[in-house]
């Protein structure tokens, strides 16, 4: 039944109980996870896209000087790729039952969400070193922040990515397992989504500039 | 129960299986410090929200002294007023308020009421209680610093929130920022299972609809709240890094006590908007589950079904939506684009539409009802009144042209204090006494709540309603002293005093609230499992008060919806959510 559907519902005429929440415990607590990460992701993206609307309404002033441009974005953004790919990978495997490539995807997936971070670091400590780094200039500011939350976030999933791997050794609940597996892979397309997002908007030239005005709001 | 429970088993199937095993705790400190029972983590977040609330309430008497008193007190000075007013806004609005309501009943309330056993996440619920403890001992922490706790006022406005000059500008800011992060992190984890246990958790027969207005209220205001907070974690964590790190998020070019900060371009109205994307949802993160919990006490105490329950269902769910996309009323004298205030007062002034249907329908609830006068009723007729007329002041302030002259002045303070402070917490004491019989298993003293009720009401219209004429005066909000000033008359100085001294006997009433809340503890009259004759499932548990796990072996199966209350041909005036219909 549509959530309208149920709004619609005159619980004052019906007596009797409707069929529903008939579900195995088990598959309703697998439910609640997904539904709990889902509204997670809403509150995240929140997060996000205020910082992005603070960006764009910090861009309109007449003092905004951009932030350098740091190719070794492109590089990071690549291996995050990867690493949802591999996530991915593992989401299908164990799907099908196989264990061995399931381990290998979620092992491949961590180690390159890790260059990743180590990436984001070291594009930290190249923009800290060239000479258009300026603390008071807002573009830098910005770009700090956002990847830190963004890295934060990443940080936070290897946390639950951790507690998978730690059990897909041995005996394991496959059914568990799987549902770990298909959360970790959400949460990191997720962020990947993010990531393109604010890369491609805020820190590869104008591009949110040039979004504004195609809009017509700026 | 006099209804005979014909062959249920054609209505509802059996459950395929047993439930999962919840978490049972041995020792004394598994079962009540360190509890993943959501009724136990509802006690620890009421128990400090409201001590951490009565913190707030001895501010709020430090300030009216300084002003019904100016130059009376000399450890009053004007950095101290206004550390006063900006923890006693903050504590009330976020740490008490949101805290009880979605913490405090919200935890109780939400598992028993939909049938369910727990909360979904219970160890994820017991973590969300730690970390606001946390965020509250930071907060308290913060008056023991150099230079005291943030004097910048409960909306923390840049620039001068962080300049120096204000009180507590910089460790008391820090920590109130600091604090708020941790606040909203473990509202967050709590937020999650309050959302995920509704919809998910019900028990059989329980459809959306046949939730009672408390659940819809709280359920509705948590989302509000996770969507809302995000944009005040962004706004501290802005602001933590133009304190400390030099940023210029919010910090322009300023020359600030003869110096030049070395800040530069930042905007101060970006926060503005951050703060009040965050700060007008806040309102409903407060409002909605009081309009709940008051649908409730009115439909029991008068012993009638709400009166247009789906337009109450809707009106909660509107309102909410509609709260995003009023902030800038907060804003309109920071200068903004005609057309974008024109906007925004619409937006505001629509909003009118569905809370005054909420309101009719609680006063046609009460029309031709058998009213029980008993206390939760009595502060929940208390809300309407006072929540009519906090309204009314509101749709003033929604027009920019009266808003802008009423600015800062004693008629703002007087409007919100009705709308959010007064009504909401009328709600409060009065859920407490409605509920505690569940969670205590004896009953309130009586006399004791009535002298309560009747002191805190009048006294809240005796401080509050003067206070607009104050404001229509043109008397600023946050002024330590107004001093001689043209235009403020000398009564305006007799009104002062009147109010202080209300607000002197008011604070001190709620001393017979807590006296009765221990007392009652252990002398009140046992309440036996439904005192008030509900139909909600609270009320169904085999064990009053509620054991681990709520509902005895099974769990409850729902029939019917929450308010068959004097139902033609029934037996009874009531009929429990969990009766099964009689066979025709």
């Amino acid at each position: 039944m549509s959530i309208f559907q149920q709004l619609m519902a005159r619980p004052w005429e019906a007596t009797g109980a409707a069929l529903e929440n008939l579900r195995h415990p088990d598959v309703a607590h697998r439910a609640a996870k997904q539904l709990a990460l889902r509204v997670f992701l809403a509150v995240v993206a929140v997060l996000f896209f205020l910082l992005l609307t603070a960006y764009g309404t910090r861009m309109a002033y007449e003092d905004w000087r951009p932030a350098p441009q740091l190719g070794l974005l492109w590089a990071n953004t690549f291996v995050l790729m990867l690493s949802s790919v591999a996530l991915q990978w593992a989401r299908h495997s164990v799907r099908r039952g196989q264990m061995d490539a399931m381990r290998v995807g979620l092992l491949a997936a961590g180690a390159f969400t890790a260059v990743f971070l180590f990436g984001q670091l070291l594009a930290w400590r190249q923009l800290g070193t060239m000479v258009y780094f300026d603390v008071a200039n807002p573009a830098v500011a910005f770009f700090y922040l956002i990847t830190g939350l963004h890295g934060l976030h990443l940080l936070g999933g290897l946390v639950a990515w951790g507690r998978t791997v730690a059990r897909v050794w041995g005996n394991f609940d496959a059914t568990r397992v799987r549902q770990s597996v298909e959360l970790c892979t959400l949460y990191w397309h997720f962020l990947l989504v993010v990531w393109l997002v604010l890369f491609g908007l805020l820190f590869t030239g104008n591009n949110l500039d040039l979004l504004l005005k195609l809009c017509g709001i700026r | 129960m006099s209804y005979v429970a014909h062959d249920a088993s054609t209505l509802v199937p059996p459950a395929e299986v047993g439930e999962v095993e919840l978490y049972h705790p041995k020792t004394f400190v598994g079962k009540y410090i360190w509890s993943q029972d959501a009724k136990i983590i509802a006690i620890q977040y009421a128990v400090t929200a409201i001590g951490i609330g009565l913190v707030a309430l001895v501010l709020s008497w430090l300030m009216r002294l300084q002003l019904g008193y100016p130059d009376t007190f000399s450890f009053i000075d004007p950095s101290n007023y206004l550390q006063f007013v900006s923890m006693h806004g903050m504590i009330m609005v976020i740490y008490l308020l949101t805290a009880l309501f979605l913490g405090g009943f919200g935890n109780y309330l939400i598992p028993l009421m939909v049938g369910a056993r727990d909360m979904v996440f219970p160890y994820v619920n017991m973590v969300s209680y730690w970390v606001y403890l946390f965020a509250v001992v930071l907060l308290v922490a913060s008056f023991f610093v150099p230079g005291g706790p943030t004097g910048a006022g409960w909306t923390l406005y840049p620039p001068q929130a962080i300049l120096a000059g204000t009180p507590g500008a910089t460790w008391g800011i820090i920590l109130m920022l600091v604090s708020l992060a941790f606040f909203i992190i473990g509202f967050t984890m709590g937020g999650l299972n309050y959302v995920v246990t509704v919809l998910q958790a019900r028990t059989r027969g329980m459809t959306l609809m046949r939730m009672p207005l408390t659940v819809w209220g709280i359920f509705t205001a948590t989302i509000l709240a996770l969507l809302a907070f995000p944009a005040l974690f962004v706004s501290a964590i802005m602001m933590l890094f133009d304190l400390l790190l030099g940023t210029s998020f919010f910090m322009p070019a300023i020359v600030s006590m003869g110096q030049q900060v070395e800040h530069a371009g930042g905007s101060p109205v970006l926060f503005q908007h951050l703060f009040w994307f965050f700060g007008h949802p806040e309102v409903y993160i407060v409002a909605l589950p009081a309009f709940g919990i008051v649908s409730d006490l009115i439909s029991v105490h008068a012993r009638k079904n709400i009166f247009g329950y789906r337009m109450m269902v809707w009106a909660i769910v509107i309102i909410g939506a509609l709260s995003f996309i009023v902030w800038a009323h907060h804003m309109y004298v920071s200068g903004m684009n005609p057309y974008f205030g024109f906007f925004f007062a619409t937006t505001t002034l629509i909003i009118a539409i569905p809370t005054a249907l909420k309101v009719y329908n609680w006063v046609l609830t009460l029309w031709r009802g058998n009213i029980q006068f008993t206390v939760p009723m009595l502060f929940a007729i208390g809300f309407v009144f006072t929540f009519i007329n906090g309204g009314l002041t509101g749709l003033f302030l929604g027009n920019p042209t009266v808003s802008v002259p009423l600015s800062d002045t004693m008629f703002v303070v007087a409007h919100f204090h009705m709308v959010m402070a007064i009504a909401p917490i009328l709600v409060v004491f009065g859920a407490i006494y409605h509920w505690y019989p569940k969670i205590t298993g004896r009953m309130l003293d009586d006399t004791m709540g009535k002298f309560h009720f009747w002191i805190t009401f009048v006294g809240s219209y005796a401080i509050y309603y003067p206070m607009h004429y104050l404001g229509m005066m043109g008397v600023p909000r946050r002024y330590y002293a107004i001093g001689g000033t043209d235009f403020i008359t000398e009564s305006a100085h007799s009104v002062n005093v009147a109010i202080t001294i209300a607000s002197l006997i008011v604070g001190a009433v709620q001393v017979v609230f807590l006296y009765n809340l221990v007392w009652s503890y252990f002398r009140g009259k046992p309440s036996g499992g439904n005192p008030w004759n509900a139909t909600t499932l609270e009320w169904q548990t085999p064990d009053t008060p509620p054991t681990h796990g709520n509902f005895g072996p099974t769990l409850p199966l729902v029939y019917r919806w929450a308010y068959d209350y004097s139902v033609p041909g029934a037996k009874q005036d009531f009929i429990p959510q969990n009766v099964p219909p009689e066979k025709p």
